[in-house]
């Protein structure tokens, strides 16, 4: 399981990649573990939308299952990595690379350090 | 939480475990999807060591199953394996089984998740000459699935499995041990297994080893709980607790081909004969026109009105599509209806489809 050092967590396991005024986001390794095989990212979050932290921006469906995605952050939706469904799959193989879901512009410094670093988030999830 | 036999087994192979009907059992291995299609194109092994059977015995035990099931035991050979229902006197189904007929007794094989219930409703019906004996305990059940597990076991047993048809089982030894195996199985495959063996760990492993030994040219593979819910639903095999409960009725629930009112008085006859009349839903299959999967207790409409709600639904590997089970109500359960599955916030299209989806 990779709890990379670089990035920041939430307890709802999204992970955040933090660039200048830009968060990248996706689900960790460990989500992506729990949920199994990955078919299909329904998101529902549109590019130049502004979200709330905590909110909603999508789900995803696995066989099993299905789990929302919550914005770990405040701001505008820049990017939506809209060709992850021509290979859901790649949120299982790449969950920190190909499977990122969304970039956000974020508006509250706060809500960055308050997320959890990779030790953290590490114990969080029991390894 | 109780384990199975093959417990190290599955913590060895670096199964995610579940709790399931009481026992920690694995879900999966390598992932659904892949366990799913080495069943399909090879061979997979489950371990099913929860599921309960019950052993019927006593001069009464053919008159007793007769009245407990739907299906008709008097079709019942010996050695041969019987699906059927057993109902409550209101209809509802209290599970759904295999019945063995062993010659001198019955083995009944039930759901893990109501071996209790079942097992105190086989005590209240109980008249006669007859004893019940709970060998589940005592009882490991792989099942060995797909087209090459014929090749497989046969290297492992002098039974000549190909001329074991299917719903036959025989007795005998399989790696030297002295086990029931039959020609049946939960995956829509024709050629499969089920072998019941002894529950000692040591044996049990040795017979899982022996398997995997034999199957080793066809790559054959360990398969968890998950595969084995999607594989059903690819051939619309019902599970009780989805599909069926205690509130529908074997009819509704498309088991009117193992309820048999001719063969004399059964638990629930009169309602399953008065359902057939007057039946005002149906459990039909529909495939989702859309990458959201229906899962089981979303509800199903026509335009605003509600007609039903789904009972069973995955994604089906083999046709990559979104499959399910749902109760329709009478007037929009036809082959081809369309229908609109509420999934969260939004309503999704689905149509009406003939099952099995795989054929």
């Amino acid at each position: 399981m990779k709890y990379p050092a670089s990035l920041k967590y939430t307890k709802d396991h999204e992970w955040v990649k933090v660039e200048d005024n830009i968060c990248t986001i996706g689900v960790t390794d460990y989500a992506q573990s729990e949920l199994g095989d990955i078919i299909y990212l329904d998101i529902t979050a549109a590019e130049g939308t502004e979200v709330k932290m905590g909110e909603s921006i999508g789900s995803i469906e696995a066989v099993k299952t299905v789990s929302e995605v919550y914005s770990p952050v405040s701001g505008k939706i820049t990017e939506v990595n809209n060709s992850i469904n021509d290979n859901p799959s790649v949120v299982n193989t790449e969950p920190y690379e190909g499977g990122w879901i969304v970039k956000i512009e974020y508006n509250n410094a706060d809500e960055i350090s308050n997320l959890m670093d990779s030790e953290a988030y590490k114990e969080l999830t029991g390894a | 939480m109780k384990k199975t036999a093959f417990y190290n087994i599955h913590k060895t192979l670096g199964a995610k475990l579940v709790e399931f009907a009481g026992y920690e059992m694995p879900i999966q291995y390598e992932g659904i999807i892949a366990e799913h299609k080495a069943v399909r194109e090879s061979v997979g092994v489950f371990d099913v060591s929860h599921m309960g059977e019950v052993e019927v015995r006593g001069k009464d035990a053919f008159e007793f199953v007769q009245k407990i099931t739907t299906n008709d035991v008097s079709k019942l050979e010996e050695g041969d394996v019987q699906y059927s229902a057993m109902c409550y006197k209101d209809g509802g189904i209290v599970d759904d089984l295999l019945v063995y007929n062993c010659g001198d007794y019955y083995m009944l094989v039930i759901n893990a998740s109501n071996i209790e219930k079942d097992i105190k409703w086989m005590e209240e019906n109980l008249s006669g000459d007859v004893t019940l004996k709970n060998i589940s305990d005592e009882t490991s059940l792989l099942a060995v699935q797909g087209k090459n597990s014929l090749p497989t076991l046969q290297k492992l047993t002098d039974i000549d499995l190909s001329n074991l048809a299917y719903y036959k089982f025989a007795k005998g030894k399989v790696a030297g041990q002295d086990v029931i195996i039959s020609h049946t199985g939960y995956t829509g495959e024709k050629i499969c297994f089920e072998i019941y063996s002894s529950s000692d760990v040591k044996l049990s492993e040795e017979l899982w080893n022996a398997i995997f030994e034999a199957g080793k040219e066809f790559n054959i593979k360990p398969i968890g709980l998950g595969a084995r819910d999607t594989l059903r639903l690819e051939y619309a095999f019902r599970l009780y607790g989805n599909d069926m409960d205690e509130n529908s009725n074997t009819i509704e629930a498309g088991l009117g081909w193992i309820t048999k009112p001719d063969k004399g008085d059964f638990n629930g006859k009169e309602v399953i004969l008065k359902a057939k009349e007057n039946s005002t839903r149906k459990l039909v299959g529909f495939i989702v026109d859309d990458r959201m999967v229906a899962r089981h207790g979303q509800e199903v409409f026509s335009g605003d009105k509600k007609i039903g709600f789904v009972t069973s639904g995955s994604m089906s590997p083999m046709l990559n599509k979104n499959i399910g089970l749902a109760y329709i109500d009478n007037g929009y359960n036809k082959t081809g209806s369309p229908i609109e599955i509420a999934i969260r916030d939004k309503k999704i299209n689905a149509t009406i489809t003939k099952t099995p989806f795989l054929s």
